[in-house]
């Protein structure tokens, strides 16, 4: 016990404190009855529309949990698979998915509408995670840059280190996708690369934020014109544009692009299981699938989704992006990291 | 028992119960997660981590950084402190308040003011980017409030009679503070240093961002372990490392403290603050104004500046921000200022009502039992967010499930804020000399009488003054809160994130007005709690 000095305090008014914040945390306790609880990473975004809509639909009310980044969402999935705090997840992509497929964190189920959906999202043959949307990590140009004639040289000389930024992979998801990229187009000698890269001077950062906002002379006053980015940016510049503009002033290197999938499953314990596959299906429905892209700036999976006019004109399909089994990354991704950590940072 | 008994269990309980239940509980749930397997602790993480010569270089980095920051830290605040102590100038509330500032901003948008202002383009014409002196320049930027508030407070009441004396009696000026003023602010000095200590020593984005990968602290390791590598176990290893790290150096701190009480004769702050009379006078005042200009000032200005273009008269972000688009994902600014103030408000609550009776007990009990008492509630702030954020998410589903409760929020903040709370009260109700609560009683005041018209108008100063930092820590918390699952209530900070990690002229824009707002808030919210602090205890 401790020893005392003299005082005597005002007791009723802490216990009153104790008991008034105790009934407060347990007003506030019992919440999310009867409706869906859907764990995101803090990327996802869908109009409220398009909610409301599923809601109408099936009597279902959908409420958002924003997870952080896609690392922090899975570990916190991992962390609860005995007693989940949501019942759908969404957003583990093609680099996590062999991990979140080994945790078993989901329940096998097969949506309606998956046979509608291009041929290279189909990654997961155990049907626990469904494939929603894709898009493509790419080196992104601004047009105004000093760079070679061909652009496309970009990617294969490496001679592009002096104004290349690149995102560290051991922290940034578009970071490791470009390194993945690399090991798939130079599988013998993704390492003489970016020992190449170094000489010449590649920067890397730690996140996309610091690479785009920080470095990239295409968006800040930075002076890299090269950055790993997404297929997508060039369209996002023209619809998030402070000033209209008819054309944006970047653009991507089509040869360097590596595809990511974005999967949602149902987590293994809810209690609403058939509410839960209801979500996944409606996902898949062209309603959803449709509201992706001006909402994440990502392609719908389905084949049959039109596309938003500012898409059309301005986005970039890759017709044949770099491309890893999730299975060999999953084996080799620890590896890879600290290979190429040694490589370009110690 | 009698009323005083279960008074004093009351007071040691809340806090001890509080700290028991969000935050020993949920670090030892993962740490034994990350630890325990197949029925055996496996200890062979420790093995990796001691034999790995980088991470004993992290190790040790963590450390000598944080010793050199907090050094810096304090010497670049104490001149701030002695003139706003001393000298009454117009502008120095704001300018106060604005000191604070620095405070709750996101790291990714403070980067990029101090890569703007010390980076290659810089028009200081240095270029310390991705070198260790902008992570210096940065933790004395953020840290500098914490020193100039907390030592600053206790100089504004300490008599300078007691100094002049000394002067008279043939001290220098130098020999004069060494020896008398030195020693009465040390309470508030090694409160201060051991706050800037644990937020340098677990520092994450500053080290993250401005070094450039080349520097890497334990917090990042351990971030990158859980996150990227979903390596649990290694990332245990080095929570635990870090624990003890900040154990040891918390101890050592609190040896010292007790070595040395020295209670002081506090007058009012107007008895102490004088306009600046002489030239010297007026020269260190703007001095320091001109310092707090480039050390503070500065950087928050280029974020200002940026918030104003897109259109509509330079107002074309702020005009953004007050639409609401139907995106789920878009957060409008009157929303994230509503919930940052009710999240801060709430966690400032809680933090206030258990610091305060953790205060007590720290301030008036002695012994072995109230030593350890004091250095678990500063654990907290040593404690790597990512382990306490993902501790509460292993822990906290019974008997209530928290987890993915939104009052988890304010209680992550208020876990922060303690500490604080703390730090700043002990200091301030041990000053309270003895002699003048004997005398109450002499005179016939009940022990209750004696407490509410003794020790709670004195613990008043130092509860306005943990209220203004409380409220900031909580405004710009993204520690433990960006590593629990939030339901969909949008902050500031979590506002900012979103909006920086789009692409678009307008998106930046909008972060950035967004940043502006934050700022405002905050210096807002500190102006407030600093004209009650006045008011209450003018007197003094």
């Amino acid at each position: 016990m401790l020893a005392w000095r003299k005082p005597n305090f005002g007791r009723t008014r802490l216990i009153g404190a104790a008991v008034g914040l105790t009934l407060i945390v347990s007003a506030c306790g019992s919440s999310g009855d009867g409706t869906l609880t859907v764990l995101t990473h803090s990327s996802f975004a869908i109009s409220q529309t398009t909610l409301d809509s599923f809601t109408e639909q099936t009597g279902i009310e959908v409420s958002l949990l924003d997870g952080g980044d896609a690392g922090a969402m899975l570990a916190q999935a991992i962390l609860t698979k005995d007693n989940p705090i949501a019942d759908v997840i969404f957003g583990v992509d093609n680099t996590f998915l062999s991990r979140a497929v080994e945790e078993e964190i989901t329940v096998p189920y097969r949506a309606t509408g998956l046979n509608g959906l291009h041929e290279f999202t189909r990654l997961d043959d155990t049907n626990r995670f469904t494939p929603i949307d894709y898009g493509d990590v790419c080196l992104q140009y601004d047009t105004a840059g000093v760079l070679p004639a061909d652009r496309g040289g970009l990617f294969f000389d490496p001679d592009t280190g002096p104004g290349l930024v690149v995102e560290d992979p051991s922290s940034s998801s578009p970071g490791l996708a470009f390194l993945l990229a690399t090991i798939a187009a130079f599988p013998d000698g993704w390492q003489d690369y970016w020992a190449s890269l170094r000489e010449q001077g590649v920067l890397v950062v730690p996140s996309w934020t610091e690479a785009y906002y920080g470095e990239f002379s295409g968006a800040s006053d930075g002076d890299r014109p090269v950055v790993v980015s997404y297929a997508s940016s060039p369209v996002a510049e023209v619809v998030f544009a402070a000033e209209p503009i008819d054309e944006p002033t970047t653009a991507i290197v089509e040869e360097s692009c590596f595809r990511q999938v974005e999967f949602a499953g149902i987590l293994d314990g809810t209690d609403s299981r058939g509410d839960a596959a209801e979500f996944i299906d409606f996902m898949l429905t062209n309603e959803f699938q449709e509201d992706i892209p001006l909402n994440m700036f990502v392609f719908p999976a389905r084949t049959d989704a039109a596309l938003p006019q500012v898409f059309v004109d301005h986005a970039v399909i890759v017709e044949d992006p770099w491309t890893l089994d999730p299975e060999v990354i999953a084996a080799n991704r620890d590896a890879w990291i600290e290979e190429w950590t040694e490589i370009v940072l110690r | 028992m009698t009323a005083g008994r279960v008074g004093k269990v009351a007071l040691v309980g809340l806090p001890l119960g509080f700290l028991t239940v969000f935050y020993l509980y949920p670090v030892a749930s993962i740490l034994f997660t990350g630890l325990y397997e197949d029925g055996s602790f496996d200890f062979s993480p420790f093995g990796d981590v001691l034999s790995s010569s980088s991470l004993r270089g992290v190790a040790w980095f963590t450390f000598w950084q944080a010793m050199v920051s907090t050094v810096l830290t304090v010497l670049a605040a104490m001149p701030i402190a002695y003139v706003f102590a001393r000298f009454e100038f117009r502008g120095k509330r704001v300018l106060s308040a604005l000191l604070i500032v620095p405070f709750v901003m996101p790291t990714v948008v403070v980067a990029s003011a101090f890569v703007a202002l010390l980076g290659r383009s810089s028009p200081l014409g240095i270029d310390l980017n991705r070198t260790i002196w902008i992570i210096f320049a940065a933790h004395v930027f953020y840290n500098v409030a914490v020193v100039v508030r907390t030592v600053g407070g206790l100089w504004a009441h300490l008599d300078p009679r007691l100094e002049a004396a000394a002067r008279t009696l043939g001290a220098t000026r130098w020999q004069a503070f060494r020896t008398v003023t030195l020693p009465l602010l040390r309470p508030a000095l090694t409160a201060a240093t051991s706050i800037v200590f644990l937020f340098t020593f677990t520092s994450f984005g500053v080290v993250l961002i401005l070094g450039g990968l080349t520097y890497s602290t334990l917090e990042v390791e351990i971030y990158r372990q859980t996150l990227f590598f979903l390596n649990l176990p290694l990332a245990g290893a080095l929570a635990i490392v870090q624990l003890v790290g900040v154990s040891l150096i918390l101890w050592i701190y609190a040896r010292y403290q007790r070595r040395r009480r020295v209670a002081a004769s506090l007058v009012a702050a107007s008895q102490v603050a004088r306009p600046p009379t002489t030239t010297r006078q007026r020269a260190a005042v703007a001095a320091t104004v001109g310092y707090l200009g480039v050390l503070v000032v500065a950087p928050l200005a280029i974020l200002v500046a940026r918030s104003f273009g897109g259109g509509n008269g330079g107002f074309g972000f702020y005009r953004a921000l007050t639409e609401t688009s139907s995106s789920t994902a878009s957060v409008s600014a009157a929303e994230a200022i509503g919930n940052s103030l009710w999240i801060a408000a709430v966690a400032t609550l809680i933090a206030l009502v258990v610091g305060m009776a953790a205060a007590a007990v720290v301030a008036y009990s002695t012994g072995r039992a109230a030593a350890g008492f004091d250095l678990l509630l500063m654990l907290p702030l040593g404690t790597s967010a990512v382990t306490i954020g993902f501790g509460m998410l292993v822990a906290l589903d019974w008997p209530i499930d928290l987890r993915a409760n939104v009052l988890l929020i304010p209680l992550a903040h208020a876990l922060v804020a303690i500490p604080f709370v703390v730090r700043i009260s002990v200091p301030v109700m041990r000053s309270v000399r003895s002699e003048l609560r004997d005398a109450a009683a002499v005179l016939g005041a009940s022990p209750a009488r004696v407490w509410r018209e003794i020790d709670v108008p004195i613990a008043a100063r130092a509860l306005a003054v943990s209220a203004g930092f409380a409220f900031a820590i909580s405004l710009g918390e993204f520690g433990a809160t960006s590593f629990i699952a939030r339901p969909d209530t949008p902050t500031l900070p979590i506002a900012i994130f979103r909006l920086l990690g789009r692409p678009g002229t307008l998106n930046f824009g909008q972060a950035m007005a967004m940043s502006t707002i934050l700022m405002a808030v905050t210096a807002g919210v500190v102006l407030l709690t600093d004209r009650l602090r006045v008011r209450d205890v003018g007197e003094f």
